[in-house]
């Protein structure tokens, strides 16, 4: 699927914003986060044209109008199940090996 | 914060130290079956409890003879988001519903974002869930993508942000922004909508073995689990079940730091949140906490993460059960416990929660490889929290530790003197009160309060 650079007014895509800059964090973070500002991402529909990048109004699906730059259009997801890690991948033969020697020794 | 919770705590308050825990926990004036009738018209609750027969011979293959308790477990994937965290949805969205709010507002990263978008969208209410999603390279835990997912799968506005507490003073903005009702996972309703689950529990164990369970172990996080749970345990006259909290050991990674953040495998059921949220449960989002775990807990033991992972893999391969992995942290308790308890002993893990893409052993591990962590095989022992995950090598490596609850209960009293105004004693009725929230006798309070003020 192509990925798309700009935005038609009714479009869902999804939008970011600082809500803090560093130096009105909360007091008492540890550094690594008190040097980033807070940031937000959120989805809605495009109230105007845009491209990504520009700043652009969505209405979320609450109806709020929120204000961001513009990062995705029709924002996906990607996370996966992924490889099975090679250290869990003979547990289960294994452990029913163990349970049929116990129980052919009369166990269970 | 008053008019997003529709009451005033205030009233409760007795001194600068107790208050009326039992009156807070009454006062939204349902009984459990009250509760219970409004759980099944959510269609929540009432989840099936499965003895878990293969896992009970695994661990009787190495216990000693006579030794190996039998193992149970309440599948509370089976609600609706897929987790217990439905209950304490439902009441909270009936509770909001009732009183004419237009939406909810939860800030959570775990399951009870999807709990509340779900159960809001069966009642018609407008949802935002706040959570916080990523580091500040824009890369979140596997985990709390597919709750993000699935929060926008039921139709719920979701505010994902970066690292840090203030996550608290967004919700906060938009309670006021919205004047939606906070569901708070902390209120007295989302507590009372757990206490079901334990009341279940002892049902379905005295239908199954004719007795209420031995030992009921509960993964615990911010308290609302071990509280709700061991609640409804005594509603159901289950006074002699030994309640076991257990959560993962992430000790020495800050919670709040940016680099920390996705060095750890786990985003709920560990120690980051459980001793605090024990030791000073007051720490939440609502003035009074309901959830008071200190006040329930007969023990609380530890896992590794690489424990955890490898009771998922266990569960799923022996018992046809793929679940977890967070919830999964009481199982991996139970099964170190199951081997050093009697055969007639029954452990009753009490909760699964649903799996998917992201949210599964799996990819915990492949993303903690890719954020530098080591994953490897060898003694559960040798893991180090946020550098290293040590699989077992075998089901009787893995070991329960015991958390030494008088030091959580001096530190707790320490808490309550900090949260008090400079020069203030304690009164008889502020002793007995924090006997109660700590689980102990007036006079250990007593001791630890002469120690601390010297």
């Amino acid at each position: 699927m192509d990925e798309r650079t700009s935005c038609e007014q009714g479009d869902w895509v999804q939008v970011e914003r600082v809500v803090l800059e560093p130096a009105d964090r909360a007091a008492g973070l540890p550094e690594d986060t008190a040097a980033q500002p807070l940031r937000m991402w959120v989805k809605g529909f495009a109230r105007s044209t845009a491209r990504i990048g520009e700043t652009v109004e969505v209405e979320t699906m609450t109806g709020r109008v929120v204000s961001g730059t513009l990062v995705d259009v029709l924002p996906g997801y990607a996370h996966t199940f992924g490889r099975p890690p090679a250290e869990l991948a003979a547990v289960g033969r294994d452990l029913r090996r163990r349970l049929a020697a116990y129980r052919a020794k009369g166990g269970g | 914060m008053r008019r997003a919770l529709g009451f005033d705590y205030s009233e409760f308050e007795r001194s600068p130290i107790a208050f009326d825990y039992e009156g807070l926990m009454a006062s939204h004036g349902l009984s459990l079956d009250d509760v219970r009738a409004i759980q099944q018209a959510a269609g929540v609750g009432s989840t099936p409890l499965i003895e878990l027969h293969n896992l009970t011979d695994l661990v009787r293959s190495y216990a000693d003879p006579g030794m190996g308790a039998r193992i149970f477990v309440k599948d509370e994937a089976a609600n609706l988001a897929g987790s217990f965290k439905d209950r304490r949805a439902s009441v909270s969205i009936h509770v909001a519903k009732q009183r004419g709010y237009e939406g909810v507002i939860a800030a959570t990263s775990g399951n009870y974002g999807a709990a509340v978008a779900s159960q809001a969208a069966r009642a018609d209410l407008k949802c935002i869930i706040v959570q916080e999603a990523f580091d500040s390279r824009h890369v979140g835990q596997p985990e709390i993508i597919e709750k993000s997912r699935l929060c926008e799968a039921f139709g719920a506005e979701v505010l994902q942000l970066t690292v840090g507490p203030e996550l608290f003073v967004v919700m906060l903005e938009l309670l006021e922004e919205t004047g939606y009702f906070a569901a708070s996972l902390y209120s007295p309703f989302g507590v009372a909508g757990i206490e079901t689950l334990g009341y279940e529990i002892v049902e379905q164990m005295r239908a199954l073995t004719g007795a209420p369970p031995t030992h009921v172990v509960v993964t615990h996080a911010g308290g609302g689990n071990t509280t709700g749970t061991a609640r409804g345990l005594r509603k159901a006259g289950a006074v002699g079940t030994q309640v076991i909290s257990a959560s993962v050991d992430l000790s020495g990674l800050h919670m709040a730091s940016d680099t920390d953040f996705n060095k750890k495998s786990f985003t709920t059921g560990h120690t980051g949140f459980g001793v605090p949220f024990a030791t000073w449960p007051d720490r939440a989002d609502v003035p009074r906490n309901a959830a008071r775990a200190l006040r329930y807990m007969d023990r609380y033991v530890t896992v590794s993460q690489g424990e955890v992972f490898y009771a998922t893999e266990a569960l799923a391969k022996l018992e046809g059960l793929e679940r977890g992995p967070s919830g999964n942290t009481a199982l991996a308790a139970a099964l170190a416990l199951a081997r050093d308890l009697p055969r007639d002993a029954t452990v009753v893990v009490q909760e699964t929660e649903y799996t998917g893409a992201g949210k599964h052993h799996w990819s915990q591990l492949a993303f903690a490889r890719a954020n530098g962590i080591e994953v490897r095989t060898g003694d559960p022992r040798d893991n180090v929290p946020g550098t290293s995950i040590v699989i077992p090598e075998r089901p009787e490596q893995l070991q329960a530790t015991d958390v030494d609850l008088d030091r959580l209960r001096r530190s707790y009293v320490r808490n309550a003197l900090q949260h008090a105004p400079a020069g203030y004693r304690p009164t008889a009725d502020d002793i007995v009160f924090l006997a109660e929230d700590a689980h102990t006798t007036p006079e250990a309070v007593e001791r630890i309060v002469a120690e601390l003020l010297e």
